[in-house]
């Protein structure tokens, strides 16, 4: 059917809420990439199977949907249970007709399937009384997970598209661009840039032709918010961007996916051929005389190409690198016309913000960053998965109440926020409101919404390093400062790893990071030095020990770190199975000794142990030792 | 016609025109080694920042940014030897000099700013390039794109397609020519010329028998202009012999 005026998509609206209401009772199982990775397929294969065998479809009104990303993807494969919002994890498939039996039609809960809390141990069924989902606030995500993402009707029964039509039959270009204004809302990309102002620098450039673009280049390490967005709720972003465009008065768009998400692309090209067909997409909208379509552009997997310049030029065809931005692409993007590139998130949110109007949207957030902010939760922390909160949520509430605390109890070190060009926060910075703003001043940066805890055994001189060695990686290369000085930043970390070190090194780090922080051409070279400074404000200490005193005080850095077993040993041998290169000596019920010429200071013998009895030394005690 | 002030002094441009065009008009030298007057601006070896304020700006606020690339706006007051900008131009000439620490271009450079070695890690495999792009720029902008940069970040080179004889070259050296450090080398004779690897038929005048031009870049030349391939194949001696032969004429009719 082709929607082809305001009437039509309401009885198109009434037909889907109806089709929705008219099943019962719903199993969801997650079908994102991380449960996908742990068998979900098979598991919606056998309740399908089960379902259709039995009947139930009829006989209880069950339905069954195959939905995006949970955001809980550590316990998966998730299964949710509406109505009653019971949740169970880590579900195999073989365990199906067990659930059908006793879950569906004896109603009784199977506690071995419930989530665990790590805090008090207690089972909770209660998909909402969670502690990592009842804290959420859901507006980009407002639909992943509770829709099947290639089914538009279902989409629709949970108000997709209504906030479009709103838009077209209700308000004009301007009043959208108000509506949006109001919200207050910032591009999710990273920047932070006003979404508002945006749109209307590239409306007051002149020109008959311009684009609407999705940016769905996610490439930081351990970000996966946009590609659950895409996979989970495509038609979000699709709504965004009409919106956007019909507030621009733009036809054509372009959607830039980096081509290592191949459900995100599948995904969303299904959502633009149904969209397509229901007239929701392409000439005439919903009959309202606009026309907008979109394409999708795959990403050759470079990180540089989520740089706006880059990824437009890639999507010219060119090589993915910057230009500098004297001369805004609101005004010369893509194919040098006007052009506004957004996030997916950002998009996933306009739909919501003209549905629900923006001081909606404005009333949650803080003064200047409104809204909600989805992140990334991940390393060492009980809880990981993707979630969403108001704008100023603390650091503290996030790692502590969402993610549960620090895995195994460790104490806690830092949170790096923001990808590779972001920077690690020190425990007492933990109750910092998260905005914009506020991760800047600390150093660091709001980015992609990654968010990696770091516990005390993480060698923050280590950590710096790391992400260094991504961005050298990644570099384009076209300007100066960022190829060679992040090489030389490289080697410069090498040294300090590897215990050769000299005074003056700091000095030199930080003389070299300034350079690039000034004279990099694009945002990847600018703050590549973030990773470094920010370590380097709060934790000197870890760096000075490196040099002066040839140790690693996170007992992290291989060549300076020396492994011991000490008395308590109760001779479990567990170490001795985990060492790789056999430098562990002893037998059952004995202590244990290592070997030091043997040791290569791998970590995994004291990562095994059960009672906590290795210890790690500086490695240059030992030639002193050896020495005497 | 803008008008804008550099390190104090006023000068009024055209509109079109970018910082560095400015800075040249008042004679105020700003070094850069990726920028070419006929070639779009690039931005790459960042050598050219300078410290620019707006008119709408605070007056103590200064921003960084490359003169070769960004446009002139009235009211616009730059410094191009600002404490700062400075000390970005040594750390981007020193991480240079430690990339093509036998490079003279680059020595010199360096030498003007007060560096005589290197603070970072001299390059294990020192080169000439110093990836200024004008090679692959001045290819494209003939309309060859024989050559290109390959790989990313410190692994970047400019190279032909899979480091083979490029099959689009036309064997014309502008990327040799415009090269600032020499870095590209070919040779060339009477009969035959050879650059990249891939070798070429030269092209000689019927008159003088001296060596013109490739076969190949007289064919794209004629392709691109409309104009007949004989006309690239005749030496510039070639074609003024031709016009004295006119006067010749001329002096004989009268």
């Amino acid at each position: 059917m082709r929607i082809e005026s305001s009437d039509q998509f309401v009885a198109f609206q009434a037909e889907a809420k109806t089709r929705e209401e008219s099943r019962a009772r719903k199993v969801l199982v997650c079908c994102g990439t991380g449960c996908l990775a742990t068998g979900a397929k098979e598991v919606a294969e056998a309740f399908a199977h089960e379902i259709e065998e039995r009947g139930l479809d009829v006989e209880v009104g069950l339905g069954l949907k195959s939905t995006g990303c949970h955001g809980f993807c550590e316990r998966g494969p998730l299964v949710v249970f509406l109505p009653e919002g019971l949740l169970y994890t880590k579900v195999k498939a073989k365990r199906v007709p067990e659930i059908i039996e006793k879950t569906i039609i004896g109603q009784e809960i199977i506690p071995g399937l419930l989530y665990k809390n790590p805090v008090d141990n207690e089972r909770i069924p209660a998909y909402e009384e969670i502690p990592f989902y009842k804290n959420q606030v859901r507006v980009a995500m407002r639909n992943i997970g509770r829709i099947d993402p290639t089914d538009l009707m279902d989409a629709v029964a949970h108000d997709a598209y209504a906030g479009l039509a709103k838009a077209l039959f209700e308000m004009t270009p301007d009043e959208v661009l108000d509506e949006v204004e109001t919200s207050g809302q910032r591009g999710r990309g990273g920047a932070g840039f006003n979404t508002a102002r945006k749109w209307r620098s590239c409306k007051s450039a002149p020109g008959d032709r311009r684009f609407v673009l999705c940016n769905g280049d996610e490439g930081d390490p351990g970000a996966f918010k946009d590609r659950s967005i895409m996979e989970g709720d495509p038609h979000s972003v699709l709504e965004g961007m009409i919106i956007g465009a019909y507030a621009l008065g733009a036809n054509e768009g372009y959607i830039y996916v980096r081509d290592e998400y191949p459900l995100a692309v599948v995904n969303l090209q299904v959502a633009i051929v149904e969209a397509r067909k229901a007239g929701l997409l392409g000439e005439n909208i919903m009959g309202s005389g606009f026309d907008f379509d979109i394409e999708i552009s795959r990403g050759g997997g470079a990180f540089v190409c989520g740089e706006s310049s880059a990824l437009m030029r890639s999507l010219a065809g060119k090589t993915g690198e910057p230009r500098a931005k004297y001369v805004h692409s609101t005004a010369k993007g893509l194919f040098d016309l006007p052009t506004v590139l957004n996030n997916v998130e950002t998009w996933a949110g306009i739909g919501a913000i003209i549905h629900h109007g923006g001081a909606w949207f404005a009333a949650m957030g803080t003064k200047k960053s409104k809204g909600t902010k989805a992140f990334s939760l991940v390393g060492k922390v009980k809880n990981t998965g993707l979630i969403e909160l108001p704008m100023g949520t603390t650091l503290r509430h996030i790692i502590y109440d969402i993610g549960g605390g620090v895995l195994k109890d460790r104490p806690f070190k830092a949170v790096q926020t923001g990808g590779p060009s972001g920077g690690c926060i020190p425990e007492d910075l933990l109750d910092l409101p998260v905005d914009y703003e506020k991760l800047t001043e600390a150093g660091s940066m709001m980015g992609s919404g990654g968010m990696i805890v770091m516990d005390d055994r993480t060698c923050m001189v280590d950590v710096a390093r790391y992400f260094i060695g991504f961005l050298t990686e990644e570099s384009c290369g076209k300007c100066t400062p960022c190829r060679e000085g992040l090489k030389q930043m490289l080697g410069l970390y090498d040294r300090l790893i590897e215990g050769r070190g000299t005074d003056g090194d700091i000095e030199k780090i930080e003389a070299l990071a300034a350079g690039m922080q000034l004279g990099s051409l694009c945002e990847l070279g600018k703050s590549a030095p973030n990773p470094v400074l920010s370590t380097l404000k709060y934790f000197r200490a870890e760096y000075e020990a490196h040099i002066k005193d040839h140790a690693c005080p996170a007992g992290v850095c291989r060549e300076l770190t020396a492994f011991e077993i000490m008395d308590d040993c109760d001779g479990c041998h567990v170490c001795f199975k985990a060492c790789p290169t056999d430098a562990i000596e002893g037998v059952i019920k004995e202590m244990h000794v290592i070997h030091h010429d043997l040791c290569i200071s791998c970590g995994a013998c004291l990562d095994v142990c059960p009672t906590d009895s290795i210890r790690t030394f500086p490695k240059i005690e030992l030639v002193a030792k050896e020495v005497v | 016609m803008p008008t804008l002030t550099v390190n104090g002094r006023k000068v009024t441009v055209g509109d079109d025109v970018y910082i560095l065009e400015a800075c040249r008009a008042v004679g105020v030298e700003v070094p850069t080694l990726c920028n070419f007057n006929g070639l779009e601006p690039w931005g790459g070896c960042r050598l050219c920042v300078v410290d620019m304020s707006l008119a709408k700006w605070d007056d103590d606020w200064f921003k960084l940014v490359t003169a070769c690339n960004h446009p002139v706006e009235e009211g616009m007051t730059v410094l191009t030897a600002s404490e700062r900008v400075l000390a970005t131009r040594r750390v981007v000439l020193d991480l240079l000099l430690a990339r093509c620490p036998e490079t003279p271009l680059i020595q010199q450079l360096a030498r003007d700013l007060g560096i005589e070695e290197t603070s970072y890690e001299l390059n294990p495999e020192p080169t000439d390039c110093i990836l200024c792009g004008l090679c692959t720029r001045v290819c494209d902008h003939i309309g060859v794109s024989a050559i290109a940069s390959t790989d990313r970040g410190w692994g970047r080179e400019i190279a032909p397609p899979f480091n083979e004889p490029p099959p689009d070259c036309i064997g014309c050296l502008a990327c040799a020519e415009i090269c600032p450090t020499d870095h590209i080398k070919f040779s060339t004779s009477n009969v035959a010329r050879t650059i990249w690897g891939k070798d070429f038929e030269m092209l000689r005048d019927p008159m003088t028998g001296e060596a013109v031009i490739t076969k190949a870049q007289a064919e794209h030349f004629a392709r691109r202009s409309g104009v007949p391939k004989t006309y690239f194949e005749t030496s510039d001696k070639s074609k003024r012999l031709e016009v004295a032969k006119t006067f010749e004429k001329l002096q004989v009719i009268k």
